[in-house]
């Protein structure tokens, strides 16, 4: 039975994880690239994929280093801590993923690059101000041999860098994915400024040629394909966020500490104590969904509908919860800038949006509970 | 234990409790009626209590996972589960509950001399003796170490005279577990002992109390000049809090699963709401998702939690955290109830049985076993290291 305890070699990976984040990407080196006006930082992500992470889901032939989804996760939720920013989630997990449901001898070479770091993905799904991939408009047009798209997404993240997009569009009966490079003829990307200061993408597609090859999986079927890879990002990005909660926990923990008001430690307020206590409650809760999702995907995928969608909205509003509290404990302070607080703030609202809001999770949820 | 031979252990306990559990004891009822506590004066419901009791009991499933020679199964955490997901596959009633199983048994496991545990142990796992907690005191609640109930040393027992107050269940007991002082003069700490008091001695009295939801399941309990012999202690003498606090670990991890519906038959809120309102307000279901989600949630925390504690990894003060957001989610859990029985609810014993008496219940769950203020502190200071 798969236990929900994290094993030697997990918190091994968690250890190092962290070691490498706290030197090569703490929260100062999120500022400092913020402040330079980038999104990206492409020796950090080099660094990641040398350390295997970019291949964590690609198969160890295509040349990865396929540790599985409780490893992405705990990757992903130690990156949370530090705000670290990496392509991580668009192409090692929701990319690898979609294309290792395929895994022909194309799709191997494409997991190939993404292992290597040479080639990063973005997921293009999203057309209104919510997710919902069922409500795919975008239309891929039979036209000869291959097929013309015409539309529009928004909320591409990772889609202004991204080297290659997945592109999920509306064909005869039923949705197709398509897996095309970003910079080809009619594609028009716009990067758009997001709170998070990460790398995102309004893009326009206008009579974007794309033949067979293009088509990831088979027309008119892209759930085969995309289901799974839209799990893995999910509960990948729930584990970012249980790591995003951890992090503005330790600073505001740490604060009360330290703070004094009233000749005391402000963490000597039992108003503050029980608020913060139960906060703590609130992440540990969490932690047992996120880590259930990386056991559920890794030993019965096709039942981890349910694991996943618990996992994203708890993650959710734990996030939510710690990044209020984390602002409203530090005071005036929190508020500014120059402080680390608003930065997980605003990732926070970013990851809630980000492949389906509370709300989407928790229908689910209730789909699956049968009501 | 391999998989094959934990197969191997469910398809023969699935054999079991297809022959041995009573049709009548397979509708999981959890309610006061359903529950068979033991004891003494037991009275038995039906024979098909006393048959799905005795049957358990012979085989050690009233306590699956205490050691055989005291009564139980001596099930691994792996063959619990499954213990547990085939009791719920066929919905079937605890054939027994009791403090003595919940609380008493843990301590006694952890603390108490192998004469005691062969002594105690196996009458509590065949439901044949009753126990109650006296643990709080009019002035000694949250501040539970405050307890004036004051034991003297006569030689060869211990003479006690005090007040317990809320002691669940103690005009029903045959035994009662209580924390009292036997050192005035040290702090308040190092001066308490668990004894464990026969209540059949004239010096034990009980007084029921009513509760908001019209039963009276708890008591004042009197010593006056109770005796009890010196071998009746469980720990060091002055060492009682040690026990005090231990079995207060499980008492609050039995509460907070009980009270999160998670040892139940559990069944998805949404459909039990609809029984009694066919389509939920869209106010109600939103909140009716929400609880799910976080019902979910804590139950997979409690499975962490007995996954990290058998691989080693303690959680020492992980059971105040259950017990506060079991509690709580309890609470909110049967408001929900309460709604979606509309007036119907608000009858004593009406349509929906005791569903407001259930309601008024819960209200106890972040009360007893430490309130849910205490938890958060001993959160705030044991896990988050706040100042005092
Ligand atoms: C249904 C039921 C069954 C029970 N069964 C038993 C039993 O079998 N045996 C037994 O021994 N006891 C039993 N109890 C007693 C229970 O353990 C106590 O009621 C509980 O510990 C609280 O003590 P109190 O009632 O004196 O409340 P108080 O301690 O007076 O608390 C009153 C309020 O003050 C708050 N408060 C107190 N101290 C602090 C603090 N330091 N910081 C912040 N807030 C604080 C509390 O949280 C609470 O909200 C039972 C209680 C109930 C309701």
């Amino acid at each position: 039975m798969a236990k929900l305890v994290m094993t030697e070699e997990e918190t091994m990976l968690a250890d190092m994880a962290r070691g490498f984040l706290d030197g090569a990407a703490p929260v100062s080196a999120f500022r400092a690239l913020r402040d330079a006006g980038q999104t990206h930082d492409a020796d950090l992500w080099k660094e990641m994929a040398g350390m295997g992470w970019a291949g964590v889901l690609v198969p160890e032939e295509a040349g990865g280093s396929d540790m599985g989804q409780a490893a992405a996760n705990i990757i992903a939720q130690e990156m949370g801590k530090t705000l670290a920013v990496s392509p991580f989630l668009s192409s090692a997990v929701i990319a690898a993923t979609a294309l290792r449901q395929v895994g022909d001898a194309r799709a191997m070479q494409a997991l190939g690059r993404i292992a290597s770091g040479e080639a990063t993905y973005a997921l293009a799904v999203d057309e209104g101000i919510k997710f919902d991939p069922e409500a795919t408009e975008m239309e891929a047009v039979a036209d000869g041999n291959g097929f013309r798209l015409t539309g529009q997404k928004r909320f591409v993240v990772d889609g202004a860098l991204a080297d290659r997009l997945l592109v999920l569009a509306r064909t005869a009966n039923g949705l197709t994915l398509f897996d095309i490079p970003a910079d080809r003829g009619g594609i028009a990307r716009q990067a758009t400024q997001m709170i998070d200061a990460r790398d995102a993408a309004r893009i326009s597609f206008a009579d974007v040629q794309a033949t067979g090859e293009d088509v990831l999986g088979t027309v008119d079927s892209a759930m085969d394909v995309l289901k799974p890879a839209l799990a893995a990002g999910q509960a990948a990005l729930a584990a970012e966020l249980s790591g995003l909660s951890a992090g503005a926990f330790g600073m505001t923990v740490g604060y009360l500490k330290e703070r004094k008001q009233f000749g005391i430690e402000i963490g000597r307020f039992q108003a503050l104590q029980h608020r913060a206590a139960h906060l703590w409650c609130e992440i540990e809760v969490t932690a047992s969904a996120i880590l259930n999702a990386g056991r559920m995907l890794d030993s019965d995928p096709e039942h981890a509908e349910l694991a996943v969608s618990l996992a994203k909205a708890r993650a959710t509003d734990t996030a939510k919860l710690a990044v209020i509290e984390g602002v409203q404990m530090h005071g005036g302070i929190g508020m500014t800038d120059a402080y680390d607080m608003g930065f997980y703030m605003k990732r926070a609202r970013v990851g809630a949006e980000w492949l389906g809001d509370y709300a989407y999770h928790a229908e689910r949820v209730a789909a699956l509970r049968g009501f | 234990m391999s998989e094959a031979s934990l197969e191997g252990f469910r398809a023969d306990l699935r054999a079991w409790l297809e022959e041995n559990c009573p049709p009548q004891m397979r509708d999981g009822l959890m309610t006061e009626e359903g529950i068979c506590w033991g004891g003494k004066d037991w009275v038995f419901t039906s024979a098909a209590q006393r048959d799905w009791l005795e049957r358990c009991a012979a085989k050690g499933y009233t306590v699956p996972t205490w050691p055989v020679e005291y009564g139980g199964a001596g099930l691994s955490r792996d063959q619990e589960k499954i213990f547990h997901q085939e009791m719920a596959r066929i919905n079937a009633r605890s054939p027994l509950q009791s403090f003595g199983i919940w609380m008493l048994g843990p301590a006694l496991l952890h603390f108490g001399t192998h004469e005691q545990k062969l002594h105690y142990l196996p009458p509590i796992a065949r439901g044949e003796v009753r126990w109650c907690q006296g643990y709080s005191e009019p002035g000694a609640g949250s501040d539970l170490a405050n307890v004036q109930t004051k034991g003297e040393d006569r030689g060869d027992y211990w003479l006690v005279n005090g007040q317990k107050i809320w002691t669940s269940y103690a005009d029903k007991a045959d035994w009662i577990f209580a924390l009292v002082r036997t050192d005035r003069e040290a702090p308040k700490h190092k001066g308490i002992s668990f004894l464990l008091i026969d209540m059949a001695q004239d010096g034990v009295e009980t007084r029921p109390i009513k509760m908001i939801s019209g039963i009276s399941p708890f008591c004042e309990t009197f010593f006056t000049d109770a005796t009890v012999p010196k071998d009746q202690i469980v720990g060091e003498v002055n060492r009682g809090w040690d026990v005090a606090k231990y079995l207060l670990t499980h008492e609050r991890e039995m509460i907070s699963g009980g009270a999160a519906g998670l040892t139940g038959t559990g069944r998805a809120l949404g459909a039990v709401l609809s029984e009694t309102m066919e389509e939920l307000d869209a106010t109600l279901r939103a909140d009716a998702m929400r609880c799910e989600i976080d019902t979910l949630a804590i139950g997979l925390t409690l499975e962490r939690y007995k996954d990290q504690a058998e691989a080693g990894q303690g959680a020492g003060d992980a059971s105040a955290m259950l017990k506060y957001m079991g509690t709580e989610l309890n609470k909110r859990r049967h408001e929900l109830l309460m709604t979606a029985g509309g007036s119907d609810a608000l009858e004593w014993d009406g349509p929906l049985g005791n569903r407001a008496g259930d309601w008024l219940r819960t209200k106890a769950n972040s009360i007893e076993g430490g309130t849910s203020e205490v938890m958060l502190s001993i959160v705030s200071r044991r896990v988050l290291g706040l100042p005092g």
